[in-house]
């Protein structure tokens, strides 16, 4: 399968609601050839609707999908060649490991086929790849969540799928092992090189593991880019808020001036619509200064180190607390008053 | 040490409980089950013999197992079918047709075997036009097999019915993303997934069937070596003052019983070991 080009994705103007919810709203993506995409979005976005309409496993109600340029919406989930990976494995509880990935090998017709030697050789590669040879004999049952897991994932490959769909590879699993997985699935991915998503709520899964990010909102998409795209140039107020701790100002933009409260900033205000607006910076992009320097003033409350940062939550002259990362080489203390400057910061109207 | 854990096991009321348990069951199943014993023991071999062996007594256990088999066979297909419209779909309705299931539960028997017999009678409702194309259902063999289909329904669906609730939708999806057919993801991934609850339901409405006797006496017609069921023979010989044929009959029909179901059992665990618990 490596010596196979990948295949592209492309979904244009999606459609679907369920009853009166619209779990996706007019949803276009192009998915290149051996990219490793992650859909990013909270529970609710459509994200997992996405990912279940490429596989075939649920319809639209309008618009089109093409799997490698071929309109996939007229083949079921049975042709499409797809490898879905389950939320919950869905892995069948009465066979074996063995027999679980070996079930996509053993269910093909008849003329394509590959005899018992053969399926043999092929889950024994599969086992191999992830690196579960010594379970083959065992039932699901008898495996812990991360063996389940990469057992779902050999299954979905023995079928030498055309593109592989992760629907919350790791939402089951526990913290350490979901690390463990994450540049193991990465890395797994190099070597197959399948046009991959996978679906996640998680977003430094999403940073970690993909080379391209979909941010998804309330059934459209709000951004798609690199993971340093998302994080550092966020298209939309949801995106910056979803991705990266952010400190969130009500702000007013009047005669290319920008205001919080009663008080104008130090800050410029040019290409912004005027109106109430919303004034987005990272927690570590607030510099700290000597009272009277930057675009803002405030008291610290209190302070807690957090590793290489200490965490200052500092209320603001204007009468709001907002929480900072800064450097430890200049230590905070309560009760100093302090000078603040955002360095990157981001205003979005509304 | 063993005092004291003695002393600190979690669940109290062991010895209790156990011993309850233990008389409980002697009093109502195994006493009157030896005592049945026993009074077969009256006969010599010989006599023993010659009651099992003679054609009346042979016929009567032909009818009452070959039908509660063909019947419990019956009710695992339908049965299953029943179960997997009424857990997989919803439909206007389901509410009740999932309760009618318990009706043969509920009715006592020697209603539905009026209910039955008035049904499938010459001039009855199916009764009429099956007797057109030339088919008898009252009193003969047919009608004692639909009268054990009746009662034996709601063991199939009632115990498969929680299982197909527990199987996870996923798993056939996962089967048709694998490339399987949807006849494939059948026999290969949802009846494996069922079997030992299917085994289960086969197990209950074949003992209920074999001792089903209410129901069955009104349509079977209860003719000598044709339509009688043998716990209707059973009951003819006690009229007749005969005890020890009648034991020796009910012993027959309890070890049958008896063997099919650790039959059965063991044929449960098989499969159970092979879909183990998640």
């Amino acid at each position: 399968m490596k010596d196979k080009t990948p295949v592209t994705i492309e979904v244009r103007n999606l459609v679907k609601t369920f009853g009166s919810f619209k779990a996706l709203d007019g949803v276009d993506l192009k998915v290149d050839g051996g990219e490793l995409v992650a859909l990013l979005g909270p529970s609710g976005s459509g994200k997992t609707t996405l990912l279940r309409i490429v596989a075939g496993l649920d319809w639209p109600d309008s618009g089109e999908v093409f799997i490698n340029g071929e309109d996939a919406l007229a083949q079921g989930a049975r042709e499409r060649h797809v490898g879905f990976v389950f939320q919950h494995y869905a892995l069948f509880r009465h066979m074996t490991v063995f027999e679980n990935v070996a079930f996509g090998l053993r269910v093909q017709p008849r003329a394509v086929r590959k005899d018992e030697a053969g399926i043999r050789a092929r889950v024994k590669e599969l086992l191999d790849l992830v690196q579960l040879d010594w379970l083959s004999d065992r039932y699901p049952s008898q495996l812990s969540g991360g063996q389940r897991q990469r057992i779902a994932l050999a299954r979905a490959l023995a079928i030498e799928p055309r593109i592989l769909l992760l629907d919350e590879p790791f939402g089951a699993l526990d913290a350490k092992v979901r690390k463990e997985l994450r540049k193991w699935l990465r890395s797994l991915h190099h070597e197959i090189n399948v046009t991959s998503i996978f679906v996640t709520h998680d977003q430094e899964e999403a940073l970690e593991v993909a080379n391209r990010v979909v941010v998804m909102d309330k059934g459209r998409i709000e951004q798609i880019g690199s993971p340093d795209d998302v994080y550092d140039n966020p298209a939309t107020a949801f995106v910056h808020g979803f991705i990266g701790e952010s400190i969130v100002l009500p702000v007013e933009v009047a005669n290319g001036a920008v205001r919080l409260g009663d008080r104008p900033l130090d800050l410029a205000a040019g290409g912004l619509a005027p109106g109430a607006s919303r004034m987005f910076v990272r927690r570590h992009d607030m510099l700290v200064g000597p009272p009277g320097s930057g675009a803002f003033e405030g008291a610290v409350r209190h302070v807690r180190n957090f590793g290489p940062v200490q965490r200052a939550e500092v209320a603001l002259s204007g009468g709001e607390t907002i929480e900072i990362d800064a450097p430890r080489d200049r230590e905070l203390r309560a009760g100093d008053t302090i000078g603040l400057d955002p360095r990157r910061y981001r205003i979005f109207a509304g | 040490m063993s005092a004291l854990a003695a002393r600190r096991r979690t669940l109290p009321g062991f010895g209790l409980t156990m011993g309850l348990t233990l008389s409980w069951l002697s009093i109502i199943i195994l006493i009157p089950l030896a005592g049945l014993f026993l009074k077969s023991l009256e006969l010599s071999p010989e006599q023993f013999w010659n009651i099992l062996s003679s054609r009346r007594t042979l016929n009567a256990l032909r009818v009452s197992f070959g039908l509660a088999f063909a019947a419990a066979s019956v009710n695992l297909v339908m049965g299953s079918i029943i179960v997997w419209a009424l857990v997989r779909y919803r439909f206007p309705g389901r509410r009740i047709f999932d309760a009618i299931v318990d009706v043969p539960f509920a009715l006592p028997t020697a209603v539905a075997g009026v209910a039955l017999t008035a049904l499938f009678a010459e001039k009855g409702w199916l009764g009429a036009p099956l007797a057109a194309l030339g088919i008898k259902v009252a009193f003969t063999p047919v009608g004692i097999f639909v009268a054990m289909i009746f009662i034996g329904i709601p063991f199939v669906v009632r115990t498969v019915q929680p299982v197909l609730q527990d199987l996870d939708p996923e798993i056939e999806e996962a089967a048709g993303s694998l490339g399987a057919s949807r006849w494939q993801t059948i026999i290969r991934v949802i009846l494996p997934s069922l079997a030992p609850a299917l085994l289960t339901g086969l197990a209950l409405a074949f003992a209920r069937a074999v001792g089903e006797y209410g129901s069955v006496i009104f349509i079977a017609g209860n003719l000598p070596n044709v339509s009688e069921i043998a716990p209707l023979l059973i009951v003819i010989r006690l009229s007749e003052f005969r005890y020890a044929d009648a034991t020796a009959i009910a012993v027959v029909m309890l070890v049958v019983s008896f063997v099919i179901i650790f039959a059965v059992n063991r044929l449960q665990r098989w499969a159970r070991s092979r879909v183990p618990a998640r």
